[in-house]
């Protein structure tokens, strides 16, 4: 890609788009803060998982409304925008092609930049914005990722990561089993708090990953076999978070990085905080947890994100704008980070 | 001042590991290390209990089958499995990561091939290390130590093998993204001398399985 870095100007706005997965987000972004950041989330029923097609007719239903919003809600008119960025991957297929049309659309109408960005890259980015870590180890878990990563060499490395399932699916697809609707985080945490008696769940570290599959398995388990709801819970999240705990111990004893920053949905959870407080305090390590209203997907990790990219001089032609349903974390150039 | 319950005393902390933390201490008049998994708090106790005495035990049996293999490790000299105690032999000498860092490729290059050649050898025994980070060998003027054998087990299956170099690779990835595949070339011709040019064929193979398997793999 050919890139002319901007002059670092402070008046650029732009307008970020996500639709990877249940959220359709928009935000406006200037070069120093969140302008605006609305989003309409699609729920599935009780029990049931997303379903790729309702949400793409989700989103396209709310789309104009949500844009409308946060253009209004950040007082900028669409004519002020300086570029459009939107969620080029990874996620499901239908609900990215929502954003992307959209992006599209009104890239060519107002003939601005269209930029595209990585949603694992936004999340991150967000983070690190809003905290101020500057050059951290990074745990990044959602109900898409489950990783483990630090910035070199132009992009960000991955040092461990889940060899199946994610952190997130692994709480939902229990939850659902257990008749909830996604996303279950919030629900099993507060189940899990009125528990403090551990089952016995697979406890699987292969070096630097980490798997979940197994301990799905044995959970839904115990689910039919009747052992109390509150101590599966527990359990899950005792267990689960620990080997997270361990590998992002592991990260930061091994590169001697001295800020962890922890982003992504399951970021929200206090559990999971709490432990990887102990953690950083034992390494000398600062913890710095995205702000809970940022931690779940948003069009501001897209906008900001798209500000970065903006900048270091990366656009892309309308007619190549595709979706990338498979496009991982360490595939991803970064220019406007150094290492 | 800490005393170990080798009644080694804790002073001299060398490093503070993720999994345990590393001492300098005397044994019968020798310098030697003490490694102590410590309780990690964050955990829930009977969790914590249960990980460290496992992890303590394979490790202590781990570090003496690896000499079978014909891998240099630490010699050992107490183990405490409750207090997740391991006295062992102090191998000075700097770490491959470190000198990863610092030297030219052409000078490491011996040493990462002696490296695929001692991870074929574990792996002919069928010794899968289970934590191949660049941080775990030690390198000195005589040769090249493997250290940290708590997340090893006993493997025969291809899948596991492949498992453990494709740490190699994240690793090297991660940490040493600009030379990584000089290197990992380096350590597969290594491995292949002792395990044969079919083997790493097939360890290839699965190695691309393995990582079209990881989250947001390319799907092609």
């Amino acid at each position: 890609m050919e890139r002319t870095v901007k002059p670092n100007t402070s008046n650029i706005l732009g307008l970020g788009i996500e639709s990877t997965a249940h959220t359709f987000g928009a935000s406006v972004v200037n070069s120093t803060k969140i302008l605006s950041d609305v989003k309409d989330v699609y729920k599935p029923p009780e029990g049931s998982g997303i379903h790729p097609r309702e949400a793409s007719r989700h989103h396209t239903e709310k789309a104009a409304e949500v844009i409308k919003q946060a253009l209004e809600k950040a007082a900028v008119k669409p004519k002020e925008l300086n570029f459009v960025a939107y969620s080029m991957g990874p996620g499901l297929g239908p609900c990215l092609r929502v954003g992307a049309v959209v992006a599209r659309t009104l890239s060519s109408y107002m003939k601005i930049p269209l930029i595209p960005v990585n949603h694992a890259v936004g999340h991150i980015e967000i983070g690190a914005m809003l905290t101020g870590a500057l050059d951290p180890v990074v745990l990044l878990v959602s109900g898409g990722h489950t990783v483990i990563c630090a910035f070199e060499a132009d992009r960000w490395r991955i040092f461990g990561e889940t060899l199946d399932l994610s952190i997130g699916q692994l709480l939902d697809q229990f939850g659902r089993e257990a008749g909830f609707a996604s996303p279950c985080g919030a629900r099993i945490e507060q189940h899990a708090l009125s528990s403090s008696n551990l089952l016995p769940l697979p406890y699987s570290v292969k070096g630097q990953d980490v798997s979940y599959s197994g301990m799905l398995t044995a959970a839904k388990k115990m689910l039919h076999s009747g052992k109390p709801f509150d101590d599966i819970c527990y359990s899950l999240q005792e267990t689960g978070f620990a080997m997270l705990v361990e590998v992002a111990e592991r990260a930061i004893a091994f590169t001697e990085k001295k800020q962890l920053l922890v982003v992504g949905g399951v970021a929200a959870n206090r559990r999971l905080s709490e432990m990887l407080k102990e953690v950083s305090t034992r390494h000398g390590a600062g913890l710095y947890v995205v702000p809970l209203t940022y931690s779940g997907d948003c069009g501001a990790q897209i906008a900001w994100t798209g500000l970065l990219a903006y900048r270091a001089g990366e656009e892309i032609q309308v007619e190549r704008s595709v979706v990338r349903q498979s496009w991982r974390l360490d595939q991803v150039d970064v220019p406007w980070r150094s290492s | 001042m800490a005393v170990g319950s080798s009644g080694c005393a804790l002073e001299k902390l060398l490093k503070k590991g993720a999994e345990a933390d590393i001492y300098v201490t005397k044994w019968f008049g020798e310098e030697v290390v003490t490694k102590i998994r410590k309780p990690k708090t964050f955990m829930h106790p009977k969790l914590d209990a249960e990980l460290r005495r496992h992890r303590t035990i394979r490790e202590a049996s781990f570090l003496s089958d690896a000499k079978d293999a014909g891998v240099l490790t630490p010699f050992i000299y107490y183990v405490d499995s409750v207090k997740g105690e391991i006295v062992m032999e102090y191998v000075t000498g700097k770490r491959l990561k470190d000198v990863l860092l610092a030297e030219r490729l052409e000078k490491v290059a011996p040493v990462c091939e002696e490296l695929g050649r001692c991870i074929a050898k574990l792996h002919k025994k069928n010794i899968i290390h289970g934590d191949l980070s660049t941080s775990n060998f030690i390198i000195n003027d005589r040769a090249l130590t493997f250290i940290d054998f708590g997340l090893s087990s006993t493997s025969q299956r291809l899948e596991d093998k492949a498992v453990d170099l494709h740490l190699v690779k994240q690793v090297l990835k991660s940490a040493h993204g600009k030379i990584w595949e000089k290197v990992f070339q380096l350590v597969l011709r290594g491995y292949g001398e002792i395990a044969g040019s079919g083997q790493i064929d097939a360890l290839l193979a699965k190695i691309k399985e393995i990582e079209r398997r990881g989250r947001y793999a390319r799907v092609e």
